[in-house]
């Protein structure tokens, strides 16, 4: 690893300041990613600001509303029981993320802001338009099973790679932000965005802006709800392809429900037209496979991915199944 | 800068740690560049070899290690596991990926286990380390020690410290509840020889006899 300054800051606007200052400085939460990459020369800062001291950890129960902050720990927001109680979706996605050893080092906000894991991305000896646009996809026509079967461009097709943001796509959660110029928030819906002429971005945050926590409103999907992970391996591995489904039934008819799909896109990929098809039908296994063919409309793969144009629709069958009792 | 088309995009740690500190003891010599990987190409493009001696700078870092407390100067960029391994002598700690993938250089910072290859030295400040050297006291193995053993728990031995301080993890966290639930919560610990079915008999064992781990 190129040596770098080494900065620690103690409150969320020295820490929007110290990167401004400095054009070629990354926030430092777990590293778990951003020194990973560092090590493979892939991200090469002249600066580190240590964003570990922040007061942004606590989880609490905000007007109805669950809030998180941004260096809450995966493992302590999978384990927590307001979490549990309130959004039992969101723990089980985070416990199929990565390993305990890694989720007790890993934040909330560093597992939004985490990279592509596309192998081409992750060799500086490779073309990839997202790491250094203009230099080409290497995975367009190269070895792409892991690549994206929805909104991709030929500028990338690489996936997003995070666990936990599926599920907080699925349940409507929002971003809460500070940056140079004030507070916003962004639906989690639009806070990833998908490759088209840009994919160097990831998601919609501009340079300085710093997540400070995350909220998710009270749901009827505390009963009903699964997150299914396809993966090489039985733990321990990225997903090939993910499904978070949460739905509230009344007697065998399904009220409301939410999907959302990883390993298939830029972003989180929520399924709105497989959701309107199934509200107020009955859960039963014919309406789920319906679903999951409006689901997978548009969708298409470049060659080593194509399983996944099947594997997908099962996926979600099977999680619709489980999260409904039919399995 | 010449881009190789090569297809082996999925070597790991190709790139020799102590290739790159002859080349930065050297970084003067612009001829080197033509053999320096990309990212040290980047740095010289972006003049930062010329702001080198800035980040060189070490940081003043005080941490307990293994009951120890340590008033040591690191550079940022020195990992815990290099700092426990080269600096500190301390090599009960493996180096396997170097890069999350494997578990070899799982210590406990805080009681909580992580992995040391991708934590920055520097972010410890004021923090305790324990390693595989400081789990037992004095010449008493640790439960978890005698139960590898005991159980046959390893053979090459090299993931083996990694290993057996998840194992005291998993234990504390609750997650030791059941052979399902040890397997799922030591899957960040590889094993090359295929250990696994005695690794979960030490750990269950352990959790059975009820000693405070
Ligand atoms: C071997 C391995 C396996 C893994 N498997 C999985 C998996 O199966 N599923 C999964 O979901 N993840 C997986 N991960 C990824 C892991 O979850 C992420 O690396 C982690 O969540 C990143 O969080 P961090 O705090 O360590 O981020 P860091 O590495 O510290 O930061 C990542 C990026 O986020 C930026 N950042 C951090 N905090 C903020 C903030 N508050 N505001 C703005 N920017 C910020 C940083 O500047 C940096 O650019 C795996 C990782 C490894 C190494
Ligand atoms: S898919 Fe995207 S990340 Fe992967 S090589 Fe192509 S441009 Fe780069
Ligand atoms: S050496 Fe740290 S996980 Fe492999
Ligand atoms: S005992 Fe050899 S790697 Fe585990």
């Amino acid at each position: 690893m190129i040596n770098f300054g080494y900065t620690r800051v103690t409150t969320p606007k020295a820490a929007v300041e110290a990167l401004v200052k400095n054009s070629n400085a990354q926030w430092l939460a777990g590293g778990t990613n951003l020194v990973d990459l560092m090590k493979k020369g892939v991200i090469v800062p002249q600066n580190l600001i240590d964003i570990n001291n922040l007061p942004l950890k606590e989880i609490k129960k905000d007007n109805g509303k669950l809030h998180i902050g941004a260096l809450a720990l995966n493992s302590d927001v999978a384990e927590n029981d307001l979490v549990r109680q309130q959004q039992p979706l969101l723990s089980l996605a985070l416990q199929a993320g990565a390993s305990q050893q890694i989720r007790n080092m890993a934040t909330i906000g560093g597992n939004m802001m985490q990279r592509t894991r596309c192998s081409y991305f992750y060799n500086p000896d490779m073309p990839c338009n997202k790491r250094e646009p203009g230099t080409g996809c290497g995975a367009l026509k190269g070895f792409n099973r892991m690549h994206a079967i929805f909104g991709t461009s030929e500028k990338c097709i690489a996936v997003h790679p995070s666990d936990m943001c599926i599920a907080l796509v699925a349940l409507d959660a929002t971003v809460l932000i500070t940056g140079p110029k004030g507070e916003r928030r962004i639906s989690f819906q639009n806070f990833h965005r998908l490759p088209g002429d840009a994919p160097q971005r990831d998601n919609t945050l501009e340079r300085g802006e710093l997540i400070t926590g995350i909220e998710i409103p009270d749901n009827a999907f505390k009963d009903h709800f699964h997150y299914l992970k396809i993966r090489d391996r039985t733990s321990y591995a990225f997903a090939l392809v993910s499904v978070a489904a949460a739905v509230s039934l009344q007697g065998d008819t399904i009220q409301d429900v939410r999907l959302a799909m990883g390993g298939v896109a830029h972003k989180p990929w929520r399924l709105v037209e497989a959701e309107n098809f199934l509200k107020g039908k009955s859960a039963s296994e014919a309406n789920f496979r319906q679903a999951a063919a409006v689901a997978m409309k548009g969708a298409q793969g470049f060659g080593h991915n194509n399983f996944k144009l099947k594997l997908a629709p099962n996926t979600l069958v099977e999680a619709l199944k489980t999260a409904t009792g039919k399995a | 800068m010449a881009r190789k088309k090569s297809p082996n995009h999925q070597q790991e740690g190709q790139q020799p740690e102590e290739g790159r500190r002859n080349f930065l003891k050297q970084s003067t010599l612009l001829t080197a560049l033509a053999v320096t990987p990309p990212s040290l190409l980047k740095a010289a493009e972006l003049r930062w070899d010329e702001k080198a001696a800035s980040y060189f700078e070490k940081v003043p870092l005080a941490l307990e290690i293994n009951g120890k407390a340590q008033q040591l100067s690191v550079e940022p960029r020195v990992t815990l596991l290099d700092l426990l391994r080269e600096h500190l002598a301390q090599t009960g700690t493996k180096k396997g990926c170097d890069h999350g993938q494997c578990g070899a250089c799982t210590v406990h910072v805080d009681g909580k286990r992580v992995l040391s290859c991708l934590s920055l030295a520097v972010t410890l400040e004021g923090k305790k380390v324990t390693t595989i050297e400081g789990l037992s006291t004095g010449d008493q193995l640790h439960p978890m020690q005698e139960a590898f053993i005991k159980h046959d728990g390893f053979q090459c031995g090299y993931c083996t410290p990694g290993q057996i301080m998840s194992g005291v993890g998993c234990i504390r966290e609750g997650h030791a509840n059941s052979e399902e639930e040890i397997r799922e919560y030591m899957s960040g610990n590889i094993c090359r020889c295929g250990a696994y079915p005695n690794i979960v008999k030490a750990i269950a064992e352990v959790k059975k006899g009820g000693q405070k781990v």
